[in-house]
């Protein structure tokens, strides 16, 4: 089979791959012009399918339960498994009683066992919730890698003009917002992200913290950097972040430390994440045509589950579970 | 029957559209409360000049009447260019006015609310400004143009419920003829039950349903709370005794204590 896979980013990607393992012949075209504005480019990397449950459908929390190994598979040193650290400022503490009353999979932890688990957040907060199954990674560093891994494979990468020269059996459009003009459900929702470094913090986790109106998250990543994110607009716009945003995201950072005080703002970013009305990712079929889109904030926690779905109806084995929004009311 | 700026409304229940886990569940939150009338935050969702144009579609197909608000506006300027840009946007002179004057308790700034109320009601807009339940900013209010007040009841998402009853108590005696909605700061089916018993005509509430559990029960929950409440006020209730009086009566029998 010949399949072409439009968009790179972890949507693409990810259902090269599962065509790939079977044995596909695969080219991936990457319309824009620069892959990275893609919206998993701005991803926090968080493989967080319990903590998600708190907002998400427990769908989101089913499929994502084996992303961390289909990652850890397919890219191997990749995924770091230290779980995923929730905390809330002390006046806020009735946020850390709501989330655990929402979400499963997760540990309490008193002061002494966070600063056991996170050595530079002792005394800092007196409550915390360990989900001990939860993971996270690098999302440039695996998007970089498992391009190199697809290339190994013999798929090819060609630009926007050079899908057209050649037939293909099969083409799975993993466009994201680039088509959302011809999918009127389709809707995107802002979010900003900044890059934080400081050789003062050291955590070996993502940390999130619980606040009633700025939720927000800290992911560790190599080189001393720090991920924070992110903001959920409803809003097509990519344009820069704005300085009520980047206030809450700094905030952020420094409720959890304030040595991230006198970090380097080494980047910002905008990325416009694709969602449905119901904030699920659907994979649909037609013709020899298949999409998968809607990803939402869930890019690496439920792309793997899309792509292999995706690759089961390509080899005509769609034994999956109907993804639906479920009935409220 | 309600009537706020000569609107006629049957339900006494209008919904924010904020935090919700998806527009699915806003969508279904609203049809599950019979609202009709929603509040759409239009700061935030204009980064960039531009609106998030499904959001958008997806509130305009709810099919009720949105009251686009100024939340996140500190000033009388930053408020007024707000309800410009709604009223631009939406074709509605509708605006739920806030003027934010404390950034922990997110309590409105009278002073400056007043001056916008002025202004915007001037512009010729329907102005429901969100206020605080002080009984003289309300009649200033009322000078500038509102024919709505809409008092808090505690701070905004803080789920306290009412928190002075005499204060809304006072308000609701002293305006009889003007529509007053409890805005904000209502955490329960039974608080909103509550405000409307006063005789309060209307709640505003958003947080309480979107955070909730399950949002669109919570949504349903809080439509009849706010009926029962409307409805025994109506009717009127019994005031509190000292002595207890038996439903049945005890005339005739032998009483041996």
């Amino acid at each position: 089979m010949k399949a072409l896979v439009k968009g790179a980013g972890v949507a693409g990607l990810t259902a090269a791959y599962e065509l790939a393992l079977r044995g596909a012949a695969v080219t991936v075209v990457e319309p824009r012009s620069d892959p990275t504005r893609a919206a998993s480019w701005f991803a926090g990397g968080m493989l967080a399918p319990d903590c998600e449950r708190e907002s998400a459908e427990p769908i989101v929390q089913e499929l994502g339960l084996g992303a961390a190994d289909w990652w850890d598979a397919a890219l191997p040193g990749h995924v770091a498994r230290a779980g995923t650290l929730v905390v809330a400022p002390a006046r806020d503490a009735a946020e850390l009683a709501r989330f655990a009353a929402r979400t499963s999979g997760f540990r309490t932890l008193g002061e002494a066992e966070i600063s056991e688990l996170e050595p530079d957040l002792a005394g800092r907060f007196r409550l915390a919730l360990h989900f001990v199954r939860e993971a996270h990674l690098d999302p440039r560093a695996a998007l970089t890698a498992l391009r190199g891994r697809l290339e190994a494979m013999g798929a090819s990468f060609v630009g926007a003009e050079a899908g057209q020269v050649s037939r293909f059996d099969l083409t799975v459009d993993c466009t994201g917002m680039a088509r959302a003009a011809s999918d009127p459900a389709l809707r995107g929702v802002r979010g900003e992200m900044l890059i934080l470094r400081t050789p003062e913090v050291t955590l070996s986790r993502p940390v999130r913290l619980l606040h009633p109106r700025f939720p927000l998250y800290v992911v560790p990543r190599p080189d001393h950097c720090f991920m924070v994110g992110a903001t959920m607009i409803e809003s097509e716009s990519a344009r820069p972040v704005t300085a009520r945003s980047m206030m809450e995201l700094l905030n952020a950072a420094y409720s959890v430390h304030p040595a991230f005080g006198e970090a380097e703002i080494v980047e910002t970013g905008v990325g416009v994440r694709p969602a449905y009305p119901d904030n699920l990712p659907r994979v649909t079929q037609s013709g020899a045509t298949i999409s998968i889109n809607g990803l939402y904030r869930h890019g690496f926690l439920l792309a793997p589950a899309m792509a292999q779905r995706a690759a089961q109806l390509a080899f005509g084995n769609s034994r999956t579970r109907e993804l639906a929004h479920e009935a409220h009311g | 029957m309600l009537s706020l700026y000569g609107r006629q409304l049957s339900s006494r229940l209008l919904l924010g559209t904020a935090q919700y886990p998806s527009p699915a569940v806003l969508a279904d939150a609203v049809r599950a409360s019979k609202t009709e009338v929603v509040t759409v935050s239009l700061r935030r969702e204009m980064a960039g000049g531009q609106t998030g144009g499904q959001f958008w579609s997806l509130i305009e197909q709810l099919g009720v009447a949105v009251l686009p608000n100024t939340a996140g506006c500190h000033s009388v300027k930053e408020a007024v260019t707000t309800a410009h840009m709604a009223r631009e946007l939406l074709d509605t002179n509708w605006i739920k006015l806030e003027v934010i004057g404390n950034h922990d308790t997110l309590q409105p700034d009278v002073f400056g609310l007043v001056e916008a109320a002025r202004i915007l009601s001037g512009d010729g807009f329907a102005v429901f400004p969100y206020t605080t339940d002080d009984l003289v900013v309300a009649e200033r209010l009322l000078e500038a143009g509102c024919q709505v007040l809409m008092p808090w009841c505690a701070p905004i998402g803080s789920a306290k419920g009412p928190l002075n009853i005499d204060a809304l108590r006072t308000l609701r005696g002293h305006f009889a003829d003007v529509p007053l909605v409890v805005d904000a700061g209502l955490g329960r089916p039974s608080h909103a039950a509550a405000v409307m018993e006063l005789g309060f005509d209307a709640v505003l509430l958003n947080t309480a349903v979107a955070k909730a559990g399950d949002p669109v029960a919570m949504a349903s929950a809080f439509g009849k709370a706010v009926e029962a409440g409307h409805e025994a006020f109506l009717a009127g209730m019994l005031e509190p005794r000292d002595m207890a009086v038996p439903s049945t009566p005890v005339i005739g029998k032998a009483v041996f204590s």
